[in-house]
């Protein structure tokens, strides 16, 4: 069954319309990505799924109507979100960050076991748990958010740019953990990314925005082999 | 050196119900960034709740318990009913709400009980505890303070729900990502902050005596306490209120005396205002971009 259903979605900025009538899907247990140029409503569209932005059209999640519910609730179904900009509690601690991650789970127990796996996917936050998340450098904050939403155990992640401002390395390992949670805990993550080469590696399917519409969809790898995606997006 | 020791003392003592009070306007103020006009005459009200309750022949710390009770439901219906509707009005629509509610408060209360003065029991024994320094109320109500702001202390850095009230107030978009209703969380706010100003109302009125304006001076030296510290840090809400309540002692007794002692108060709001506006313990916030 399909895990997510978006159907004719519109979305605005007060009196300016920024999506207009987008619609896709995806499939539970998989990896979608969101390809587009700057300002073709990519954030937006994820804003979109967990009600950040005012919103026309439907969205199913696991078959429900989540349109017009509260971010809050969404959340409560699931789905967590790593937003563009990070959204670092900046006066809190790493750990303190983490640990609002798993808020609105009852399972105690686990969460313990869950700070140390993520811990083990970033030693870097070990060992900057006690410091104030603010001071984090940039790329130790776009780790922070990943962890955050993993900490939610959700049943699909909205990556807005993971990669940002993370060291080539970082970004490799980062990837190597996203498959490995999707694999191993199909985790469904629905991915925006300006690296459309490493995005599409990582996905299985590939919708292609513009200006608030789709308008290329397809497997991850028939969208490689697209004329036009290769020139605009992956530059060869 | 003894009637200076004295005055320090008795400083300490309405120094921790000004703590108190900043505290509550300093918890507001980091949610809303506004400060809460209404904070005395809502702990003005709550220590009449009190009064009654020990009038009608309640043993007082019962009638206590459910005046703060009483009080943290106020300040959750407040936020909800009168706060939650101008959430987004301009900042000065919410100072006349607040001055309202004020100014309701404080007429409804003279209207049920009447402006004349009463006298507020005190639960601790007459006689003096640690000789001539510390009258026992004063005690008492240093170590009331003191467990108040231990529990407090401990509520926001220990439990998650601490945790996502802190969280709610620094930043709402995240929170709602993570799950916190951050409508809630500040209602729940409103309640601690109403909660911590009955305290406080019952802990000064065997001082200054029960009457619709006995907030008055108090809320007075709490802003002035809550900006000395920063008025976005609750420590140095803390410290502000203590010392505060060691200066007006201080200076009343052998400076000023005590006819200019509410003068201290704005002297220092205003000298705060002017030399150091995010006072001694303001955030000078630390953050990457
Ligand atoms: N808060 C806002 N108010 C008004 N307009 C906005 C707002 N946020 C985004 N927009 C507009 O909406 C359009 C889509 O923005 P969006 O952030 O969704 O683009 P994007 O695809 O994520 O771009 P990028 O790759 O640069 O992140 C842009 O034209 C932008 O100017
Ligand atoms: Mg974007």
């Amino acid at each position: 069954m399909a895990l997510l259903e978006i159907s004719s979605l519109h979305a605005s900025y007060g009196l300016t319309r920024v999506l207009h009538g987008i619609s896709f899907g995806m499939e539970e247990g998989t990896i979608t990505t969101l390809l587009g140029a700057n300002g073709a409503g990519k954030t937006t569209t994820l804003r979109a799924l967990c009600a950040m932005v005012r919103t026309e059209g439907e969205i199913r999640f696991g078959g429900q109507r989540i349109d017009g519910r509260a971010t809050e609730d969404i959340v409560r179904l699931g789905v967590a979100h790593v937003p563009d900009g990070r959204g670092t509690f900046v006066n809190l601690t790493t750990e303190e960050n983490l640990r609002l991650g798993a808020y609105t789970r009852k399972d105690k127990g686990a969460v313990e076991e869950d700070l140390a796996r993520v811990y083990g996917y970033f030693p870097r936050l070990k060992e900057r748990r006690e410091q104030q998340a603010g001071t984090l450098s940039g790329g130790e904050q776009q780790m922070l958010a990943v962890s955050r939403a993993l900490m939610l155990r959700p049943k699909l992640m909205l990556l807005d740019e993971p990669s940002f401002g993370l060291a080539p390395l970082i970004v490799g390992e980062l990837f190597g953990i996203l498959r490995a949670v999707n694999a191993k805990e199909r985790v469904s993550m629905l991915v925006v990314e300006q690296n459309a080469a490493m995005a599409l590696d990582l996905a299985d399917h590939a919708y292609l925005i513009e200006t608030g519409r789709v308008v290329l969809s397809g497997t991850a790898d028939e969208i490689k082999r697209n004329d036009a995606v290769r020139r605009s997006y992956l530059g060869y | 050196m003894d009637a200076f020791f004295h005055q320090v003392i008795a400083g300490l003592a309405t120094g921790g119900i000004y703590a108190s009070l900043a505290l509550a306007l300093v918890m507001i103020y980091q949610a809303t960034h506004l400060i809460n006009f209404a904070q005395g005459e809502m702990a003005m009200f709550a220590t009449y709740i009190a009064w009654t309750l020990v009038e009608a022949g309640m043993p007082y710390w019962a009638a206590f318990f459910l005046t703060v009770a009483f009080a943290f439901v106020f300040g959750v219906v407040i936020e909800r009913i009168v706060i939650r509707p101008v959430e987004n009005a301009p900042v000065l629509a919410v100072v006349v709400v607040f001055i309202a509610l004020l100014v309701i408060l404080n007429s409804v209360t003279g209207w049920i009980y009447t402006y004349t003065i009463k006298t507020f029991p005190s639960p601790f024994p007459a006689e003096p505890i640690f000789g001539k320094y510390l009258t026992s109320h004063q005690g008492g109500a240093i170590a009331v303070t003191l467990v108040v702001l231990l529990l407090l202390f401990a509520f926001f850095r220990y439990t998650p729900l601490g945790l996502a009230m802190r969280a709610a107030a620094q930043n709402p978009e995240s929170s709602r990502l993570v799950g916190i209703r951050v409508g809630w969380m500040l209602a729940l706010g409103w309640g601690l902050a109403s909660a911590i100003g009955a305290v406080a109302g019952v802990m000064v009125a065997p001082i200054v005596y029960l009457d619709p304006n006995m907030m008055g001076g108090v809320l007075l030296y709490a802003f002035a306490a809550a900006l000395v510290g920063g008025v976005d840090s609750p420590g140095g809400a803390v410290f502000g209120g203590f010392l505060v309540g060691v200066l007006e002692n201080v200076l009343g007794a052998f400076v000023i005396g005590n006819e200019l002692k509410l003068a201290v108060a704005l002297v220092l709001i205003i000298g705060v205002l002017v030399v150091r506006p995010s006072g001694f313990f303001g955030k000078v916030l630390v953050t990457r971009v």
